[in-house]
Protein backbone atom coordinates (compact mmCIF):
# COMPACT_ATOMS: atom_id res chain seq x y z
CA UNK A 1 0.00 0.00 0.00
CA UNK A 2 2.78 2.25 1.12
CA UNK A 3 4.61 1.26 -2.20
CA UNK A 4 1.72 1.98 -4.49
CA UNK A 5 1.06 5.59 -2.92
CA UNK A 6 5.41 6.52 -2.93
CA UNK A 7 4.37 5.29 -7.03
CA UNK A 8 1.43 7.53 -7.64
CA UNK A 9 3.24 10.92 -6.19
CA UNK A 10 6.03 10.07 -8.58
CA UNK A 11 4.09 9.58 -11.25
CA UNK A 12 2.33 13.06 -10.12
CA UNK A 13 5.42 15.14 -9.76
CA UNK A 14 6.41 13.78 -13.47
CA UNK A 15 3.05 15.08 -14.65
CA UNK A 16 3.47 18.56 -12.43
CA UNK A 17 6.63 19.21 -14.30
CA UNK A 18 5.42 18.70 -17.45
CA UNK A 19 2.24 20.93 -17.03
CA UNK A 20 5.03 23.98 -15.42
CA UNK A 21 6.17 24.16 -18.81
CA UNK A 22 4.07 26.52 -20.10
CA UNK A 23 4.57 28.70 -17.03
CA UNK A 24 8.36 28.07 -17.56
CA UNK A 25 8.04 29.57 -20.67
CA UNK A 26 5.81 32.58 -19.89
CA UNK A 27 7.58 33.29 -16.68
CA UNK A 28 10.92 33.96 -19.02
CA UNK A 29 10.25 37.37 -20.91
CA UNK A 30 8.91 38.40 -16.96
CA UNK A 31 11.75 37.18 -14.92
CA UNK A 32 14.53 38.84 -17.55
CA UNK A 33 13.15 41.96 -17.92
CA UNK A 34 12.60 42.38 -14.01
CA UNK A 35 16.58 41.57 -13.55
CA UNK A 36 17.10 44.02 -15.68
CA UNK A 37 15.49 46.36 -13.95
CA UNK A 38 16.12 45.42 -10.50
CA UNK A 39 19.82 46.27 -11.63
CA UNK A 40 18.54 49.42 -13.17
CA UNK A 41 17.14 50.10 -9.71
CA UNK A 42 20.33 49.34 -8.00
CA UNK A 43 19.83 46.06 -6.24
CA UNK A 44 22.65 44.33 -6.10
CA UNK A 45 22.98 40.73 -7.76
CA UNK A 46 22.47 38.63 -4.73
CA UNK A 47 19.11 40.87 -3.61
CA UNK A 48 17.92 40.38 -6.94
CA UNK A 49 18.19 36.54 -7.02
CA UNK A 50 17.19 36.25 -3.51
CA UNK A 51 13.89 38.08 -3.68
CA UNK A 52 12.96 36.01 -6.42
CA UNK A 53 13.99 32.94 -4.13
CA UNK A 54 12.00 33.98 -0.90
CA UNK A 55 9.00 35.84 -2.06
CA UNK A 56 8.35 34.38 -5.83
CA UNK A 57 5.49 37.03 -6.68
CA UNK A 58 6.13 38.49 -10.41
CA UNK A 59 4.12 41.55 -9.98
CA UNK A 60 4.78 42.70 -6.22
CA UNK A 61 8.36 42.30 -6.83
CA UNK A 62 7.81 44.61 -10.31
CA UNK A 63 6.11 47.19 -7.63
CA UNK A 64 8.77 47.05 -5.04
CA UNK A 65 11.55 47.88 -7.25
CA UNK A 66 9.36 51.14 -9.14
CA UNK A 67 8.23 52.19 -5.27
CA UNK A 68 12.33 51.43 -4.01
CA UNK A 69 13.02 54.11 -7.50
CA UNK A 70 10.68 56.81 -6.00
CA UNK A 71 12.54 56.69 -2.85
CA UNK A 72 9.45 54.98 -0.51
CA UNK A 73 9.91 53.47 2.67
CA UNK A 74 10.69 49.45 3.64
CA UNK A 75 7.32 49.44 5.43
CA UNK A 76 4.97 50.84 2.73
CA UNK A 77 6.97 48.40 0.05
CA UNK A 78 6.07 45.39 2.68
CA UNK A 79 2.39 46.90 2.92
CA UNK A 80 1.88 47.13 -0.60
CA UNK A 81 3.37 43.80 -0.97
CA UNK A 82 0.65 42.47 1.07
CA UNK A 83 -2.51 43.58 -0.42
CA UNK A 84 -0.99 42.84 -3.85
CA UNK A 85 -0.89 39.25 -2.58
CA UNK A 86 -3.62 38.71 -0.59
CA UNK A 87 -5.87 37.33 -3.62
CA UNK A 88 -3.20 34.03 -3.10
CA UNK A 89 -5.29 33.33 0.07
CA UNK A 90 -8.55 33.38 -1.94
CA UNK A 91 -6.88 30.66 -4.66
CA UNK A 92 -5.36 28.72 -1.70
CA UNK A 93 -9.10 28.37 0.08
CA UNK A 94 -9.97 27.16 -3.12
CA UNK A 95 -7.50 24.73 -4.25
CA UNK A 96 -7.33 23.47 -0.74
CA UNK A 97 -10.74 22.12 -1.84
CA UNK A 98 -9.76 19.78 -3.66
CA UNK A 99 -6.28 18.79 -2.47
CA UNK A 100 -5.41 15.40 -1.56
CA UNK A 101 -4.74 14.31 2.02
CA UNK A 102 -1.26 14.98 2.58
CA UNK A 103 0.02 15.86 5.51
CA UNK A 104 -0.01 19.56 6.99
CA UNK A 105 4.08 19.78 6.40
CA UNK A 106 3.59 19.44 2.81
CA UNK A 107 0.62 21.45 2.08
CA UNK A 108 2.46 24.06 4.03
CA UNK A 109 5.30 23.59 1.88
CA UNK A 110 3.79 23.68 -1.80
CA UNK A 111 1.71 26.50 -0.35
CA UNK A 112 4.86 28.58 -1.10
CA UNK A 113 4.62 28.20 -4.85
CA UNK A 114 1.19 29.60 -5.29
CA UNK A 115 0.82 31.70 -7.77
CA UNK A 116 -1.92 33.20 -10.13
CA UNK A 117 -0.15 30.70 -13.19
CA UNK A 118 0.36 27.79 -10.75
CA UNK A 119 -2.76 28.16 -9.54
CA UNK A 120 -4.94 28.24 -12.42
CA UNK A 121 -3.24 25.09 -13.97
CA UNK A 122 -3.78 23.15 -10.61
CA UNK A 123 -7.01 24.31 -10.11
CA UNK A 124 -8.25 24.03 -13.97
CA UNK A 125 -7.09 20.12 -13.96
CA UNK A 126 -9.03 17.00 -13.82
CA UNK A 127 -9.71 15.41 -10.63
CA UNK A 128 -7.57 16.07 -7.45
CA UNK A 129 -4.07 17.51 -7.08
CA UNK A 130 -1.56 16.01 -4.56
CA UNK A 131 1.76 16.91 -2.49
CA UNK A 132 3.58 14.99 -5.60
CA UNK A 133 1.70 16.88 -8.63
CA UNK A 134 2.08 20.10 -6.70
CA UNK A 135 6.07 19.78 -6.16
CA UNK A 136 6.52 18.97 -9.79
CA UNK A 137 4.74 21.88 -10.89
CA UNK A 138 5.93 24.42 -8.76
CA UNK A 139 9.50 23.23 -9.16
CA UNK A 140 9.01 24.05 -12.95
CA UNK A 141 7.48 27.58 -12.34
CA UNK A 142 10.08 28.42 -9.30
CA UNK A 143 13.08 27.40 -11.59
CA UNK A 144 12.63 29.55 -14.24
CA UNK A 145 11.50 32.40 -12.29
CA UNK A 146 15.01 32.35 -10.23
CA UNK A 147 17.17 31.42 -12.96
CA UNK A 148 15.80 33.93 -15.15
CA UNK A 149 15.97 36.81 -12.57
CA UNK A 150 19.46 36.33 -12.14
CA UNK A 151 20.10 35.53 -16.10
CA UNK A 152 18.44 39.11 -17.08
CA UNK A 153 20.48 41.28 -14.53
CA UNK A 154 23.61 39.55 -15.46
CA UNK A 155 22.88 39.83 -19.16
CA UNK A 156 19.99 41.69 -19.05
CA UNK A 157 17.01 40.88 -21.31
CA UNK A 158 18.72 39.42 -23.71
CA UNK A 159 16.25 38.18 -25.91
CA UNK A 160 15.94 39.89 -29.75
CA UNK A 161 13.24 43.05 -28.98
CA UNK A 162 10.62 41.56 -31.08
CA UNK A 163 10.53 38.11 -29.62
CA UNK A 164 10.65 40.01 -26.22
CA UNK A 165 7.59 41.47 -26.93
CA UNK A 166 5.44 38.92 -28.56
CA UNK A 167 6.61 36.77 -25.63
CA UNK A 168 4.88 39.14 -23.28
CA UNK A 169 1.33 37.48 -24.33
CA UNK A 170 2.58 34.28 -22.86
CA UNK A 171 0.64 34.11 -19.71
CA UNK A 172 -2.62 35.60 -20.67
CA UNK A 173 -2.11 32.93 -23.81
CA UNK A 174 -1.85 30.58 -21.56
CA UNK A 175 -4.84 31.62 -19.00
CA UNK A 176 -6.90 31.82 -22.28
CA UNK A 177 -5.39 28.06 -23.09
CA UNK A 178 -6.75 27.01 -19.76
CA UNK A 179 -10.31 28.38 -19.36
CA UNK A 180 -11.59 27.74 -23.14
CA UNK A 181 -11.70 24.09 -22.78
CA UNK A 182 -14.05 24.33 -19.70
CA UNK A 183 -16.08 27.40 -21.62
CA UNK A 184 -17.00 24.89 -23.83
CA UNK A 185 -18.04 22.33 -21.56
CA UNK A 186 -20.04 24.34 -19.23
CA UNK A 187 -22.09 27.99 -19.74
CA UNK A 188 -21.40 28.15 -16.06
CA UNK A 189 -17.80 28.84 -16.20
CA UNK A 190 -18.62 31.36 -19.16
CA UNK A 191 -20.85 33.44 -17.02
CA UNK A 192 -18.61 33.36 -13.99
CA UNK A 193 -14.98 34.55 -16.31
CA UNK A 194 -16.64 36.77 -18.26
CA UNK A 195 -18.80 38.76 -15.25
CA UNK A 196 -15.06 38.29 -13.57
CA UNK A 197 -13.66 40.05 -16.46
CA UNK A 198 -16.29 42.66 -16.69
CA UNK A 199 -16.55 43.86 -13.13
CA UNK A 200 -12.54 44.27 -13.10
CA UNK A 201 -12.66 46.04 -16.69
CA UNK A 202 -14.76 48.56 -14.22
CA UNK A 203 -12.72 48.61 -10.89
CA UNK A 204 -9.60 49.06 -12.77
CA UNK A 205 -10.26 51.07 -15.88
CA UNK A 206 -12.41 53.57 -13.60
CA UNK A 207 -9.35 53.60 -11.08
CA UNK A 208 -11.53 52.72 -8.19
CA UNK A 209 -9.11 50.38 -6.24
CA UNK A 210 -5.51 49.18 -6.97
CA UNK A 211 -4.91 45.62 -9.40
CA UNK A 212 -4.86 43.62 -6.41
CA UNK A 213 -8.37 44.41 -4.88
CA UNK A 214 -10.04 44.67 -7.74
CA UNK A 215 -9.19 40.86 -9.06
CA UNK A 216 -9.76 39.62 -5.76
CA UNK A 217 -13.34 41.58 -5.42
CA UNK A 218 -14.43 40.79 -9.20
CA UNK A 219 -13.41 37.07 -8.51
CA UNK A 220 -15.41 37.18 -5.24
CA UNK A 221 -18.60 39.31 -6.87
CA UNK A 222 -18.27 36.65 -9.75
CA UNK A 223 -18.46 33.28 -8.03
CA UNK A 224 -20.75 34.65 -5.25
CA UNK A 225 -23.51 35.87 -7.72
CA UNK A 226 -23.28 32.77 -9.83
CA UNK A 227 -23.25 30.46 -7.01
CA UNK A 228 -26.20 32.48 -5.43
CA UNK A 229 -28.33 32.56 -9.18
CA UNK A 230 -27.65 28.62 -9.25
CA UNK A 231 -28.69 27.42 -5.85
CA UNK A 232 -31.56 29.95 -6.37
CA UNK A 233 -33.03 27.92 -9.49
CA UNK A 234 -31.87 24.57 -8.35
CA UNK A 235 -34.56 25.63 -5.27
CA UNK A 236 -36.69 26.81 -7.59
CA UNK A 237 -36.86 23.16 -9.61
CA UNK A 238 -36.79 20.98 -6.25
CA UNK A 239 -40.24 22.96 -5.52
CA UNK A 240 -41.22 22.28 -8.56
CA UNK A 241 -40.23 18.56 -8.83
CA UNK A 242 -42.01 18.24 -5.21
CA UNK B 1 23.76 42.77 0.62
CA UNK B 2 22.49 45.82 1.63
CA UNK B 3 21.08 45.33 5.12
CA UNK B 4 17.83 47.44 4.80
CA UNK B 5 16.65 45.37 1.10
CA UNK B 6 17.18 42.55 3.35
CA UNK B 7 14.86 43.26 5.39
CA UNK B 8 12.15 44.45 2.91
CA UNK B 9 12.63 41.14 0.83
CA UNK B 10 12.52 39.03 3.97
CA UNK B 11 9.12 41.24 4.93
CA UNK B 12 7.54 40.56 1.35
CA UNK B 13 8.53 36.89 1.91
CA UNK B 14 6.64 36.67 4.85
CA UNK B 15 3.33 39.26 4.28
CA UNK B 16 3.44 36.66 0.51
CA UNK B 17 3.93 33.67 2.34
CA UNK B 18 0.79 33.87 4.89
CA UNK B 19 -2.16 34.07 2.57
CA UNK B 20 -0.68 31.12 0.52
CA UNK B 21 -0.38 29.09 3.56
CA UNK B 22 -2.95 29.97 5.97
CA UNK B 23 -6.13 28.53 4.31
CA UNK B 24 -4.26 24.59 4.27
CA UNK B 25 -4.00 25.27 7.72
CA UNK B 26 -7.45 27.14 8.62
CA UNK B 27 -9.51 24.43 6.56
CA UNK B 28 -7.40 21.53 7.27
CA UNK B 29 -9.94 17.98 7.38
CA UNK B 30 -13.07 20.91 8.41
CA UNK B 31 -16.40 20.30 5.71
CA UNK B 32 -17.22 23.83 4.93
CA UNK B 33 -20.81 24.87 4.39
CA UNK B 34 -22.33 23.31 0.49
CA UNK B 35 -22.93 27.21 -0.41
CA UNK B 36 -19.63 28.23 0.66
CA UNK B 37 -17.71 25.19 -1.37
CA UNK B 38 -19.75 26.34 -4.09
CA UNK B 39 -18.25 29.75 -4.27
CA UNK B 40 -14.68 28.43 -3.89
CA UNK B 41 -15.40 25.82 -6.80
CA UNK B 42 -16.20 29.03 -8.91
CA UNK B 43 -13.00 30.86 -7.92
CA UNK B 44 -10.29 29.44 -10.27
CA UNK B 45 -12.89 30.34 -13.44
CA UNK B 46 -13.59 33.91 -12.11
CA UNK B 47 -10.22 34.66 -10.93
CA UNK B 48 -8.97 33.71 -15.38
CA UNK B 49 -11.48 35.86 -16.66
CA UNK B 50 -10.51 38.65 -14.29
CA UNK B 51 -6.82 37.82 -14.92
CA UNK B 52 -7.14 38.10 -18.42
CA UNK B 53 -8.95 40.77 -18.58
CA UNK B 54 -8.62 43.84 -19.13
CA UNK B 55 -4.79 43.31 -18.37
CA UNK B 56 -4.44 41.49 -22.09
CA UNK B 57 -4.95 44.79 -24.02
CA UNK B 58 -2.30 46.71 -22.25
CA UNK B 59 0.93 44.19 -22.70
CA UNK B 60 2.17 46.91 -25.09
CA UNK B 61 1.61 50.21 -26.30
CA UNK B 62 -0.42 48.89 -29.37
CA UNK B 63 -3.65 47.56 -27.80
CA UNK B 64 -4.39 45.49 -30.66
CA UNK B 65 -1.46 43.46 -29.87
CA UNK B 66 -3.22 42.52 -27.01
CA UNK B 67 -6.50 41.91 -29.24
CA UNK B 68 -4.55 39.62 -31.80
CA UNK B 69 -3.03 37.80 -28.68
CA UNK B 70 -5.78 36.73 -27.50
CA UNK B 71 -7.63 36.22 -30.11
CA UNK B 72 -5.21 33.72 -31.16
CA UNK B 73 -4.91 32.02 -28.45
CA UNK B 74 -8.80 31.84 -28.07
CA UNK B 75 -9.11 30.32 -31.51
CA UNK B 76 -6.34 27.63 -30.93
CA UNK B 77 -7.83 26.95 -27.34
CA UNK B 78 -11.27 26.48 -29.05
CA UNK B 79 -10.35 24.13 -31.84
CA UNK B 80 -8.53 21.76 -28.79
CA UNK B 81 -4.89 22.47 -29.35
CA UNK B 82 -2.83 21.95 -25.76
CA UNK B 83 -1.93 24.41 -23.52
CA UNK B 84 1.65 24.80 -24.49
CA UNK B 85 0.57 24.80 -28.28
CA UNK B 86 -1.77 27.70 -27.52
CA UNK B 87 1.13 29.79 -25.89
CA UNK B 88 3.73 29.24 -28.72
CA UNK B 89 0.89 29.68 -31.43
CA UNK B 90 -0.25 32.85 -29.79
CA UNK B 91 3.33 34.11 -28.95
CA UNK B 92 4.19 33.30 -33.13
CA UNK B 93 1.33 35.11 -34.30
CA UNK B 94 2.26 38.31 -32.61
CA UNK B 95 5.88 37.99 -33.61
CA UNK B 96 4.72 37.83 -37.42
CA UNK B 97 2.39 40.64 -36.74
CA UNK B 98 5.45 42.85 -34.92
CA UNK B 99 7.38 41.83 -38.58
CA UNK B 100 5.24 43.33 -40.60
CA UNK B 101 3.44 46.22 -38.74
Amino acid sequence: MESTLAVKQATDFKKGIQSGISIAIGYMPIALTFGLIAKTTGLALGETVMMSLFVFAGAAQYISLSLLAQGIGIFEIVLTTFIVNIRHFLMSASLNEKAEEDSIGARMAYSFGITDETFSVAATREGTVNAGYMFGLNLTAYSSWVIFSGLGFLIGAGLPQTLQESMSVALYAMFVGLLVPSMKNNVKVVFLAVLAAAFNSIFTLAELMSTGWAIVLATLLSAILVEAVETFKNGRRAEADE
Amino acid sequence: MNKEIVIMIIGMAVVTYLPRMLPFVMFKGKELPPFLQGILKNVPYATLGALIFPAILFIQEDIWYGIIGAAAAFIAAFLGANVIVVVIGSISVLTLYSYFF
